[in-house]
């Protein structure tokens, strides 16, 4: 079976009050009108009670509106892939537009305006158009994934999305049968990015993905919007994000505005600066190395000073039995 | 100058106790050890250029104040790198030596920057003044070794650089300053920027 899924968690009366509370305050001091409508609305109350300790994010009405409707744990991971918590997975980011140290992007990606956001989908669809992210969404029901994340530097964690499947979206723009891979590309704004103002940056911003048209349309390939039973916060990539979990992290591109469907593998950001340290697939695999350190092992974080928590690193991520057809007969070391 | 060199002392001294306060705190993020690693590597950095400023700030200034304390500066690049490396063997090795070799052949810049610390350590072990009388001429020879050592431990950063070398090359800069001040001509014009005491009352007649 290719998604486990899990019965919803019954949640306290009292959760819900205190979550529908909070948000009427929050509108109200927001000064947003409709006021009434906005603290009828409670949080998602799986989520209330799953994600207490979770820093309170924003609540756009796009997101709110779904968050009722969401299918909680509709992917979980493994029984020893315990949920990174909250606070790591939000203060130990590579968002490289924001600086290069880990906790750069959390101290200043607060400056990113995130709210109105449109992204633009274009190339070989019969259906282009540029939406804002309630449309971009539409009918598609949230769904909460337990994904495991292996960046390429070799640490892991377990982090809880929110979001839909890419495939639902790019049906619903109708791809022609000359596209044949999509192109995914960051905000490119300088003055609220430091990292894109750096004379001495590596990365030809905007900073550009991609993905081969079967990879794109596979189930467990995420548009994420949310985390912890919240929106993205800035720096995991607000206000939509890419998830491919059997793929290193950096596949996963962020804060998205544009996605093309194209005929030709699209250039992508790590290959441009490396190719012989970066592949485009960039499927995580303990067998093939980064040429200046092993990908056999990685460090499952948070960790400690007492023990490194180092586990062995899963072909394809531990997603094999999912997406391990789609590479048949391919050379992987060459494909790297 | 004896409360000149407890101050440079304690000034080395804290950024230890910081950043150890940090983790004990749990403030240091969820990979305290990398943590660890990434700042003593970086505050070694740091030290052997301050170390490596202190001679021509002393032609500059004639102050002997930073004749005094560039041992002492010197012993502490040794010992940040000294913590650099010992929380690489436990944080990130966890001590699994048998993970070392390979390690060394996939990240070459371990070995450039454990052969740095070597030359820092050959240097320390000689900085007592036993060292010196004995060894002579030969002393100032060895130490010029910290050179190379300088060379080495910018390569092991530049080897570790994966998208933006605004930071490795700031401190690229600053090293190559340092190394043009020791070509001998610019440093006999260093010299002669603050004249000797006598000099200028020659010229005052």
């Amino acid at each position: 079976m290719l998604l486990k899924t899990r019965k919803r968690h019954h949640i306290g009366e009292n959760e819900v009050t205190s979550e529908s509370v909070y948000h009427a305050r929050r509108h109200f001091m927001a000064g947003v009108a409709g006021l009434g409508m906005a603290a009828a609305l409670p949080r998602g109350a799986w989520a209330a009670s799953h994600y207490d300790d979770v820093e309170k994010g924003a609540r756009p009405e796009w997101f709110a509106s779904r968050l009722e409707k969401a299918k909680w744990e509709a992917v979980t991971a493994g029984d020893s892939d315990k949920l990174t918590p909250f606070n790591d997975a939000s203060h130990y980011n590579n968002f490289f537009e924001f600086g290069t140290s880990k906790d750069d992007p959390y101290k200043r990606a607060g400056a990113m305006t995130t709210e109105p956001w449109t992204i633009e989908i274009d190339g070989e669809v019969a259906r282009p158009g540029t939406l804002n992210v309630d449309q971009l969404l539409g009918e598609h029901q949230l769904e909460e994934r337990i994904y495991r994340l292996r960046c390429v530097e070799a640490w892991s964690m377990v982090i809880p999305w929110l979001g839909v499947p890419l495939s639902a979206i790019l049906k619903r723009a109708e791809p022609t049968s000359d596209a044949k891979f999509v192109r995914f590309q960051t905000l490119m704004r300088p003055e609220e990015m430091p990292g894109q103002r750096s004379r001495f940056g590596l990365i030809d911003w905007p900073y550009q993905e991609g993905l081969r048209m079967d990879e794109a349309m596979h189930p467990l390939t995420l548009l994420s919007v949310g985390m912890y039973g919240r929106v993205l916060p800035n720096q995991n990539g607000a206000p939509v994000r890419l998830v491919v979990p059997w793929k290193y992290g950096f596949k996963s591109i962020k804060s998205i505005v544009r996605i093309s469907l194209v005929k030709e593998q699209p250039s992508t950001a790590w290959p441009t600066i490396n190719a012989n340290e970066y592949g485009f697939y960039s499927n995580v695999n303990p067998e093939v190395d980064h040429p200046r350190w092993s990908q056999a092992r990685e460090r499952r974080l948070p960790n400690s000073l007492f023990s490194t928590n180092m586990i062995d690193t899963q072909m394809f991520n531990g997603y094999g039995e999912e997406v391990a057809s789609l590479y048949k007969g391919m050379d992987l070391r060459k494909y790297f | 100058m004896r409360f000149w060199r407890c101050g440079i002392f304690v000034a080395a001294l804290l950024p230890f106790l910081w950043w150890a306060w940090q983790v004990a705190a749990g403030q240091a993020g969820p990979e305290p050890g990398q943590y660890l690693l990434l700042n003593f590597g970086q505050c070694a950095l740091i030290l052997l250029l301050l170390t490596l400023s202190l001679t021509p700030l002393m032609k500059l200034t004639r102050w002997k104040g930073f004749a005094v304390i560039r041992r002492q500066l010197g012993l502490w690049t040794f010992s940040y790198g000294v913590l650099h490396l010992t929380s690489y063997l436990l944080f990130i090795l966890g001590l699994d030596f048998s993970a070392l070799g390979e390690d060394l052949q996939r990240r070459p810049y371990i070995i450039v920057g454990f052969a740095a610390l070597l030359m820092l350590l050959a240097l320390a072990v000689t900085s007592n003044r036993y060292s010196m009388k004995r060894l002579g001429k030969r002393w100032k020879f060895l130490h010029r070794i910290v050179y190379i050592a300088l060379a080495l431990v910018l390569l092991h950063f530049f080897w570790v650089v994966r998208a933006d070398m605004t930071q490795w090359s700031g401190y690229a800069f600053v090293g190559v300053i340092l190394m043009l001040l020791r070509i001998p001509v610019i440093s006999r014009a260093l010299g002669r920027v603050r004249p000797r005491r006598g000099r200028i009352s020659d010229t005052q007649h």
